[in-house]
């Protein structure tokens, strides 16, 4: 292959990294050593710094890997809706287990932390299409397919509604918007919103979004007026608008549907918010997961160019602005901004120390402001309809609307567009939830809700969240819960610092220590110290939350650990001598058997 | 009143914390005055003869003797002392830990270059104890009450502790004393 | 001097140039805030969290944060150093640490801090990870000492800002990984430079090793920080 031309068209722009790898694997299946060396050559890095960035992200491989990549999702939803028969499914028909590929090169089963599908489990990504909704006769035909060589797109037999039918997408993903609101699903003309901001000043435009209070959407909830006026003030001889379509918290799905369904609200955010604070360029940063949007979103780009709303001269008023979009690679963490950015640069996608902040440098070291897919679609309509119209809504802390992602155990699981202050209560009979032991707000990162706290609205002063809601009744086992939660942090922790790295490997071990009923009292009260220590040391947002399945279920469901926890024994040991020995047994073919008494 | 009674094991260790424990030279004999032994490899006593205060163990748990060996302790001993860093950790046994059990035998017994080819055998007899499938820490089998780290420790800490521990007073850490090599 | 910053460490009041971290603040009026990752003359990264302190019940990083006017800083505070011991702990379990067998042994800044935390066994299990040795022309790479601080990835580049050494995978798997052919392009000063910027054995030469008899190595007398604290 001749890579030397390929990479000619990135014009050796380091920032361009994972887009050139992620080219090169399209084209040979896996990333190459001689892959390796050009690219890091042509950039001029080091090779063990460009392996460094392949490692780093889950969909880049530097091994061959099958003609058919199979990334199953092990989101806790998909465990509840069946995936372990269809894991089970895909290694019976295709010879291989995950983690393999199958030994005629057809297959590779892998498994990957959530895909944003949780309504529509078990859901899986083959060669970056979407298939959803799985059982093991599915995976029979699907691997029957492959035999035939068919090309994935031409394995989706039915797409999914509204613009997942596009010919661009054409994706049996579907929405499944079971409420809509007011704001990112009311009423909208595109292009309204940009010229009437056009009209006025940047600092209006600002004093508008801080007069409605809009608080960032993506969980965190800091105030989106402020974070643009921060982001103005910082001189640089450039400032960027990103947003932040990276929603990787198990659970959260709506992004997914925001962009599918008003793709336009959000790249007229995105305009708004460059021009508030005067940047030119916006980049769309879009979790790998979602790559089969990416063609209809350029398309919707094009399209809005060619209206005017976007690139030179919007609507005759002398400001420039236009949006690029930079796909992820798979890691949660990039969710956390200054982990984008870095990731947006074409490197590791580890957090950032702060200060200083993304607004003072951000991307390329340049005064950026990183908004939520939500908050952008959301400021669109405040700048049509104004904030008092928008501080009709909500309460008087969190204004307006906030999209949920429901799933788990309800009749109606998907989107819901509703008011902030909405009990749990309310929330679980609008979607036909029934006998529910708990509710997680705001996914594993989140807090896990007993019946004791379904009375508790949400909205940022009680229960935040970035719109995943996971629903359990009861008939689900907590601790399967909580360890699917410990293990995604485990493996999506970056591994900078060493409480996220460490702490959490610990943390489960000794949870599955108290699970497994050789917990005391002391077991007890370490995992619980243990999780304090992890979260107040951690250098970002995803340690420092990791220790919530833990430490939020202890809070909730306190009955449940001790009833698992021997309350007498001051020390139980996890060894077991007859299975230490077993190895030992079974290479020399001796039989043990335990002295009863030594004396 | 009688003299508290001192109890000591050597496991999977070098005996070299007993020597450490030795080394204290001269305070032997002090230590005689203050303490009786009961089973150890200095007197030469096998087995309990009566319930003993103090237990030193020494190595970690390699083989399934040694577990028994170390239950047999703590069900004898008021208070136990993992003494050394193959007590606390596992100590140098230990670096077979991240290698498979079959692995270290092969190497050892079928492979290695010193093996004569007629010698290749991995042992299987039923008077040899039995290994576990890695070393473990003694804390991690039975509930020990005190580290004293070192390879060995020294004999200065080895009588702090023991004396402090006698005479029933908190520890004095000076910072020369703890030392993990 | 201008632009003094007044801020307490401990309810000790402190006087510190502005733009200082919070690491070299106290620092300067001879308070020692342990740290792992962190070397002088390199960008501070933050990744031991050793040196955490909490400001007005917050944590951060006194390495990487800025020392701001009125910051009523918590240093020694037995929480703070509990937290910090548990740190320590977690390296010692999650790595392969033999200190007996360790060329570092005496030098090494982990078993000082653990030496000045007084840890006689940590509260974690030990994981007991594989992981590998890998030699190279000039040096040895033991990644079961290694404590990912990331020293060695800022200290040593090429002239045309290459990295020899960069980190690989994620999560737990998180790896020093060292560019062959660089490497061996590296000259004995810089491979010297790797070895003595490593605080563990982790980066080590060829061939020498156990030079410093016991007793006169470098932690063996004094706890780490000493320098710093009897400046003043």
């Amino acid at each position: 292959m001749n890579y030397k031309k390929i990479l000619q068209k990135y014009r050796k722009d380091r920032t361009r990294l994972i887009e050139i790898l992620k080219e090169l694997q399209s084209r040979e299946g896996y990333i190459s050593e001689k892959a390796i060396l050009s690219v890091a050559d042509e950039l001029g890095l080091s090779r063990a710094e460009v392996e460094g960035v392949i490692s780093f992200y889950h969909f880049l491989s530097a091994r061959p890997l099958g003609k058919y990549v199979v990334y199953l999702n092990n989101s806790i939803t998909a465990e509840m809706a069946g995936r372990e028969k269809v894991a089970l499914a895909w290694e019976r028909e295709t010879g291989c287990r995950f983690g393999q590929t199958s030994e005629d090169g057809l297959v590779t089963l892998l498994e990957t932390s959530c895909i944003g599908m949780n309504d529509q489990e078990p859901a899986a990504i083959i060669n970056g299409v979407v298939f959803t909704s799985l059982n093991p006769d599915k995976v029979k035909k699907l691997v029957g397919w492959m035999r035939e060589g068919r090309a994935v797109e031409d394995m989706v037999e039915e797409t999914g509604d509204g613009a997942n039918g596009h010919e661009l997408v054409r994706s049996m993903v579907r929405n499944n918007i079971r409420k809509t609101g007011p704001v990112v699903f009311g009423e909208y003309v595109p292009g309204q919103a940009i010229r009437k901001a056009l009209e006025t000043t940047p600092e209006c435009i600002i004093d508008e979004v801080k007069k409605a209070n809009l608080l960032g959407r993506g969980g965190a909830g800091f105030p989106t007026g402020l974070k643009w006026e921060f982001c103005r003030k910082e001189k640089g001889e450039q400032h960027f608008v990103i947003c932040n379509a990276d929603e990787g918290e198990p659970g959260t799905f709506k992004d997914r549907v925001i962009l599918t369904e008003r793709p336009e609200m959000v790249f007229e955010g995105m305009a708004i918010a460059g021009y508030a604070v005067g940047a030119r360029l916006g980049i769309l940063y879009l979790r790998h997961e979602y790559t089969y949007l990416r063609r209809y979103l350029e398309h919707v780009l094009q399209k809005m160019r060619e209206q005017g709303w976007l690139g030179p001269n919007i609507a005759g008023r002398g400001f420039d602005f236009d949006i690029e979009i930079k796909m992820g690679a798979g890691a949660y963490v990039c969710g956390e901004e200054s982990a984008l950015i870095e990731s947006a640069e074409g490197k590791r996608g580890e957090p950032r120390d702060r200060p200083p902040f993304p607004v003072q440098k951000g991307y390329l070291n340049l005064p950026s402001t990183v908004n939520n897919v939500e908050t952008l679609a959301t400021a669109t309509q405040i700048i049509i309809h104004g904030a008092n119209w928008f501080r009709s809504m909500g309460t008087p802390v969190s204004a307006g609307t906030k999209l949920l992602s429901v799933s788990g155990d309800c009749e109606r699981p998907g989107i819901y567009e509703v008011e902030y202050g909405l009990t749990v209560k309310e929330l679980l009979e609008m979607v036909g939830a029934r006998d529910t032991l708990a509710v997680q707000v705001g996914g594993p990162s989140g807090n896990c809700i007993s019946e004791a706290g379904f009375g508790r609205k949400i909205c940022f002063s009680d229960l935040p969240t970035g719109g995943s809601i996971i629903i359990f009744n009861r008939s689900r086992d907590l601790f399967s819960v909580v360890r699917n939660f410990l293990d995604f942090f485990i493996e999506e922790s970056c591994g900078w610092c060493v409480p996220c790295r460490a702490g959490n490997v610990l943390l489960k071990k000794k949870f599955e220590k108290i699970a497994s009923g050789l917990g005391t009292v002391q077991d007890l009260k370490e995992i619980e110290a243990w999780g304090k220590i992890i979260k107040s040391m951690s250098r970002c947002g995803l340690g420092q939350t990791s220790p919530n399945p833990v430490l939020t279920t202890l809070a909730s469901f306190r009955e449940l650990y001790e009833s698992r926890v021997n309350k007498e024994a001051d020390f139980i040991p996890e060894f077991d001598l007859n299975q230490a020995v077993a190895e030992a047994c079974a290479i020399t073919g001796r039989k043990f058997q335990e002295e009863q008494d030594h004396a | 009143m009688s003299k508290p009674v001192i109890a000591t094991a050597s496991l999977a260790g070098c005996f070299g914390c007993h020597m450490s424990f030795l080394d204290i030279d001269e305070r032997i004999l002090d230590l005689i005055e203050l303490v009786e032994f009961d089973k150890s490899p200095i007197d030469d006593i096998k087995k309990f003869s009566r319930p003993v205060d103090i237990g030193l163990i020494e190595g970690g748990c390699c083989n399934a003797e040694n577990v028994e060996v170390l239950r047999y302790f703590r069900k004898n001993c008021k208070i136990l002392v993992s003494v050394g860093e193959c007590a606390v950790m596992g100590g140098l046994p230990a670096m077979r830990n991240t290698i498979p059990l079959k692995e270290c035998l092969e190497e050892a017994y079928l492979n290695s270059p010193t093996v004569a080819p007629e010698d290749r055998l991995i042992p299987a007899d039923e008077d040899i104890p039995v290994l576990l499938d890695r070393v473990y820490p003694c804390h991690e089998i039975v509930k020990i009450d005190y580290f004293l780290p070192g390879c060995p420790p020294s004999a200065d800490l080895i009588w702090e502790a023991l004396t402090a521990l006698v005479q029933g007073r908190p520890l004095r850490l000076e910072y020369e004393l703890v030392k993990y090599d | 001097m201008p632009d003094k910053i007044k801020f307490t460490v401990d309810g000790k009041e402190c006087q510190a140039e502005a733009g200082m971290t919070i690491y070299e603040a106290a620092k300067a009026n001879g308070i020692y805030i342990p740290v792992l990752c962190h070397f002088e003359g390199l960008k501070p990264v933050g990744s031991c969290r050793i040196c955490s302190v909490r400001v007005n019940g917050r944590w951060m990083a006194a390495c990487t944060q800025p020392v701001t006017p009125g910051m009523v800083i918590e240093n020694a505070s037995p929480e703070v150093e509990e937290y910090r011991k548990a740190i320590i702990e977690m390296l010692f379990v999650e790595g392969n640490h033999f200190c007996p067998a360790c060329e570092k042994s005496g030098n090494c800044e982990l078993q000082a801090l653990a030496y000045r935390y007084q840890i006689l066994v940590p509260q974690f299990p030990y994981l007991f990870p594989k992981k590998d040795i890998e030699a190279f022309p000039k040096f040895l790479l033991e990644h079961n000492r290694c404590v990912q601080c990331q020293r060695c990835i800022r200290a040593i580049q090429t002239p045309d800002g290459k990295k020899v050494f960069a980190m690989k995978n994620r999560s737990g798997r998180v790896r020093i990984n060292v560019d062959r052919k660089l490497a061996a392009r590296l000259s004995d000063e810089e491979a010297q430079k790797a070895m003595d910027i490593c605080p563990v054995g982790a980066i080590l030469r060829k061939e020498v090793g156990f030079r410093i008899p016991i007793g006169r190595r470098k932690y063996d007398r004094r706890p780490i920080g000493s320098d710093i604290e009897e400046k003043k």
